[in-house]
């Protein structure tokens, strides 16, 4: 087996626009709950409706890339809003079982047969890419060295993933310390007391639910932008993930929603080559490749049980700035 | 330091679980049950780079109803390729293609026997991609002419009784979430996987070993009723005691969920397993034809849903239990053991939805992710009749039962689940409280 291509697999990862993407999600979800202590359990929805907008816009109404990214935001806050007003007053589990319900009947909508016209039905769309590598500002040539060597097409999206992930990152560093961050986090910390204070809570726990939604949508512009847009791949399955890695890193940090991402995609890649390696050179022989797959997920399921138990902060968190207890 | 003394078991537990669990399926896979190839990859997998494998295949099984077709021809397309694959007696058809990429499977419906055709005759032709998986399975639903009906009303009726099974099997497994939710105020993600467990242990012992059918259910629910007792002892009251919040507890779920799904595709396979019950004959009921399995089900439904209500209301464990919903600290205050009670809880709704399991597998088919499909569905069902309510656990999944069904005659199949879910959204935006929930304030 080898060795060599396994690490440097696992390696691309870290930098991969798939890892940039899932990083957004995660800081969305890092405004969401570890900075306002909503439970968005849709954050496939939100990056759902970010892909298909971004898309639709672009091959249904021949929308210049400016605009796409305009209505990708658009329509997350637009979902925000719809997710927000019945639940933002209930106990934080209905926000739960809301938003998770949500997401699926987004992922119902855009997989359907009878609006394949404009979505693609269950196979998807392709083919929007090109107004985004025609801006493209690297001239054509190979860059970076090792496991990061990219094509300029390559380059651009990773600069473009990972810059859009430093400005969240900036934002969310420069509103949490600004009044705003502080009173959103005094909701999370106790409602009563912010309320008695006569802020309107709904409407903030509504702005940060925006927020977050919005860095949704903007990773799910960035997960589709290099490849198609499949309605399978944002399942409920994708929120427990992006959780995952948030809780990894820790969710009321600056740079844990970040870190998680790049451990979760690295270690991911990493296992899956080990196993398939093994598999192939005969020292593992009573499973499959694609049993291999599987039991990445079974280690994700262990980690996050162990994790939340044993480190609900993550790696970077701190235990007093953190409440489970919403 | 306590803390750490009390850390340990938690750890060891999980580890254990993990262990238990790969080790029965082990078991499993050597006494027959094969691992299948997959027809589907688990949901969003980065790609992998590279193959290790160089099999690719497209097939598919072709039934009339429950009887496989056999001879009937599909043409597989795609990649400057092109073969006609044909099924054999048991009506399954495969074709090995050369490598991955995008192919289209058309039905010839020339080949297809007397008296049936395609379910929608405009749509023989499906595109295919094999991308991440070496075997993509493609269904072609066909059927009897006279399937196309012209009276609205006798399709109504007939949806209206499928959703009523339907939703009688969904709140076997929503009172459970609802008893577990009112005694202990968690939300269990992993109650899909106890759903999924019910019919794939169902698969394995009534149609896989062919064990006689009560015989088999009698096993499936003595196991599920284990799993209840393992997820209590074994992983949340050692939660409650470390005084893990619930919100946390709530994520552990979802990781218990994630972990016992992969492992059930581990050992399952991604194939769509049929139950063979054979019950298969049909009755009708005036415009109504159904078949014997689903009026079993119904009933059994219906009776273990009064001996729950009977339960609740006449026996003392039972007046506990809601005692215990209504306001715990009062009821350990007053001599009930708590945790006695919730331990009940968990065995009693862990039995319950493994039933669920079997007659949603009978339903529908049996598969590695069933359960968390429906999850959302139980959740719905619970939320609409009122979070910690049996009762409005009840109501809220005939409703959705009946809804899914009976949508399906003006909207499209595959969008029927976002209807019932749609409901639940509205109802919360009118009554948060759920149609039989207290009123209280909830925010």
């Amino acid at each position: 087996m080898d060795w060599g291509q396994i690490l440097n697999n696992a390696a691309g990862e870290l930098l991969s626009p798939v890892t940039a993407a899932y990083a957004l999600a995660a800081i969305g979800i890092s405004v969401h709950f570890g900075y306002a202590g909503l439970l968005n359990f849709g954050q496939a929805g939100f990056m759902a409706v970010g892909a298909y907008a971004f898309v639709i816009a672009t091959l249904s109404l021949n929308a210049p890339l400016w605009a796409a990214f305009l209505a990708a935001i658009l329509a997350s806050v637009v979902f925000a809003f719809l997710l927000g007003i019945p639940t933002l007053r209930l106990r934080a589990d209905y926000l739960a079982i809301v938003t998770i319900a949500s997401a699926e009947i987004v992922r119902y909508v855009v997989s359907t047969t009878g609006l394949t016209e404009y979505t693609g039905g269950a196979a998807g769309l392709s083919g929007f890419n090109d107004a985004f590598v025609g801006i493209n500002p690297f001239p054509t040539g190979s860059y970076g060295f090792g496991p990061w060597t990219y094509t300029a097409n390559q380059l651009w999206i990773r600069v473009f993933g990972w810059g859009l992930v430093v400005l969240a990152t900036v934002l969310v560093y420069l509103l949490m310390r600004s009044p705003w961050g502080r009173v959103v986090k005094g909701i999370r910390e106790d409602e009563d007391a912010v309320r008695s204070l006569g802020k309107n809570v709904y409407a903030y726990k509504m702005q940060a639910l925006v927020l977050g939604g919005v860095l949704g949508s903007l990773a799910g512009v960035v997960f589709v932008l290099p490849r198609a847009v499949q309605p399978g791949n944002y399942g409920t399955t994708l929120t427990f993930f992006i959780w995952t890695m948030l809780l990894l890193g820790g969710a009321a940090t600056l740079f844990g929603p970040i870190i998680g991402a790049m451990i979760f995609a690295t270690l991911l890649t990493l296992s899956d080559g080990i196993l398939r390696g093994l598999i192939s050179a005969d020292i593992i022989t009573f499973i499959s490749t694609t049993q291999a797959g599987q039991i990445r997920f079974m280690i994700i399921g262990a980690v996050l049980m162990l994790l939340v138990v044993f480190r609900p902060q993550g790696i970077f968190g701190n235990k007093k700035e953190l409440s489970f207890n919403v | 330091m306590p803390q750490l003394v009390r850390r340990r078991p938690i750890l060891a537990v999980i580890v254990a679980m993990l262990g238990v669990i790969v080790s029965v399926g082990v078991l499993v896979l050597s006494v027959g049950l094969g691992p299948a190839s997959a027809t589907t990859e688990p949901a969003p997998t980065p790609t992998p780079t590279s193959d290790f494998t160089n099999t690719f295949t497209i097939g598919g099984i072709i039934r009339s109803g429950d009887d496989p077709l056999e001879g009937v021809e599909v043409e597989v397309e795609g990649q400057g390729f092109s073969e006609v694959g044909t099924t054999g007696a048991d009506g399954r058809w495969a074709v090995s293609v050369p490598s991955a990429g995008d192919y289209t499977a058309t039905l010839l419906p020339d080949t297809l026997p007397e008296g049936v055709s395609p379910r929608d005759p405009d749509k023989v032709t499906r595109d295919v991609t094999l991308g991440t998986t070496n075997t993509v399975n493609v269904l072609f639903p066909t059927g009897e002419r006279e399937i196309v009906r012209t009276n609205i009303a006798d399709t109504i009726l007939t949806r209206l009784v499928y959703g009523l099974n339907f939703g009688l099997l969904l709140a076997l497994g929503a009172i459970g979430i609802s008893l577990i939710y009112g005694t202990t105020k968690l939300n269990n993600f992993a109650h899909g996987e106890m759903v999924t467990f019910g019919g794939v242990v169902f698969f394995f012992f009534g149609t896989v070993l062919n064990m006689p059918l009560i015989a088999a259910i009698a096993v499936t629910l003595v196991l599920s009723a284990f799993t209840g007792y393992a997820q209590d002892a074994w992983l949340h009251k050692p939660l409650r005691r470390r005084g893990v919040g619930l919100v946390q507890a709530m994520i552990v779920t979802i990781g218990l969920s994630i972990l016992v799904r992969y492992v059930v595709l581990f050992f399952l396979g991604g194939n769509i397993e049929t139950l063979d019950t054979g019950l298969t004959e049909t009755v009708s009921f005036g415009p109504v034809t159904i078949t014997v399995a689903s009026v079993v089900s119904m009933i059994v439904s219906a009776v273990m849903l009064a001996l729950v209500g009977l339960f609740l209301t006449r026996t003392r464990i039972g007046k506990a239990t809601r005692a215990v919903s209504d306001n715990a600290s009062l009821a350990a205050a007053s001599g009930i053991n708590v945790d006695r009670i919730i331990r009940i809880v968990w065995i009693m709704a862990a039995t319950l939805t493994g039933l669920s399991g079997i007659l949603y597998g009978i339903f529908r088919q049996v598969n590695w992710n069933m359960g968390f499909q429906i999850l959302l569905l139980l959740f719905a069902a619970v939320t609409l009749g009122g979070l910690g309510s049996a009762f409005g656990a009840l109501v809220g999944s005939l409703i959705i039962g009946i809804v899914t069904e009976v949508s399906t005659v003006w909207i499209p199949n595959d969008l029927r689940y976002a209807v019932a879910l749609l409901i639940l959204i509205v109802v919360l935006l009118v009554r948060p409280q759920g149609v039989l929930g207290r009123k209280e304030r909830v925010g």
